[in-house]
């Protein structure tokens, strides 16, 4: 895999931080703006964080509707690996390309800091890199990152092993009382069922730089790098 | 025929409404201790081109159904002007 477009909204600040970490584990990213309607021949697509159309309405809910987004749909349903961070996960919840919603923290606050990560699943286009169990850590910085979704949608994301990224206490423990932005069942990022459409609120994405003193979030861009499904595909 | 229309968006009844919750402290704090059940959401106005008035409502569920709300999270209510 060689080229990885990286979605551009107006309103985004967080596609440079990507483009970087996904240039940094060797691939040739390039920014797409969200009037175009041509992914130009990606191999993934990375949705990034920030603030698309000023979170108008709903964070996500217009930048849904973007022209380029349709071509980020067919490129999903084909099986093409598709990163959703922080916005980039609230419009891919806002597209049904990822069942819940991404609601106002429960403590109204918007919360900036570094997190610890517990890995629940592997078998995904994006953290195929890593072990379950691993702890990682890194920032989130969100208003509305409230994992939300009705009870027979939380059973099947549970039971089906959906739960990418959980939230817990810095030893590993199991986070106290919701304590970051108040999600069910510390949700911190899922995926679709065929393991090529992920969404977290964390950001890898400033993570991924040895200058920055962590790169616990790097191997989210290098796990689509060996997505088995996608260097098996012709396409 | 153009119609004024209301939509009425909030927060779905059981879902925290954190929002609804500070403003209820601060009525609390300003003495409107009879206040209770706040939820905050949106209103949204608009005209609609439509045959009816029953045309209207159908195409401002339609918009609500589509845009205006999340159907994972929010209910809402649509109000045409007679």
């Amino acid at each position: 895999m060689r080229k990885v477009a990286v979605i551009r909204f107006p309103g985004s600040n967080c596609d440079f931080d990507t483009l970087a970490s996904a240039r940094r584990v060797g691939t040739d990213a390039y920014l797409v703006w969200h009037r175009d309607t041509d992914l130009q021949g990606a191999d993934a697509v990375l949705l990034p964080g920030g603030f698309s159309y000023g979170d108008y309405l709903r964070s996500g809910a217009i930048a849904r509707f973007s022209p380029i987004m349709q071509a980020v749909q067919r490129f999903a349903q084909e099986g093409g690996p598709v990163l959703g961070i922080c916005n980039g996960f609230q419009i891919l919840c806002e597209a049904g390309m990822l069942p819940g919603a991404l609601m106002r923290n429960a403590r109204l606050s918007f919360v900036a800091r570094p997190v610890a990560l517990r890995v629940e699943q592997t078998d995904t286009a994006f953290t195929n890199r890593y072990t379950q169990g691993d702890l990682l850590r890194m920032p989130v910085a969100h208003g509305e990152g409230r994992f939300a979704a009705d009870e027979a949608t939380l059973r099947r994301l549970e039971a089906e092993g959906r739960v990418v990224v959980r939230y817990v206490e810095l030893d590993g423990s199991p986070l106290k009382d919701g304590a970051i932005n108040g999600s069910l069942n510390d949700i911190a990022g899922i995926a679709n069922p065929e393991g090529n459409v992920v969404g977290l609120m964390p950001h890898p994405d400033r993570a991924a730089d040895p200058a920055l003193g962590n790169t616990d979030g790097l191997g989210f861009f290098s796990s689509m790098l060996s997505w088995a499904p996608l260097k098996g595909a012709t396409r | 025929m153009h119609y004024k229309v209301h939509v009425r968006i909030v927060p779905r009844a059981g879902l925290l409404d954190p929002q609804g919750q500070a403003v209820e402290h601060a009525l609390t704090a300003l003495g409107f201790r009879e206040a209770g059940n706040v939820r905050v959401g949106k209103a949204i106005e608009l005209s609609i081109d439509a045959r009816s008035e029953e045309d209207a409502r159908g195409r401002a569920r339609a918009m609500c159904e589509k845009l205006l709300a999340n159907p994972v999270t929010e209910d809402y209510l649509v109000e045409v002007e007679g």
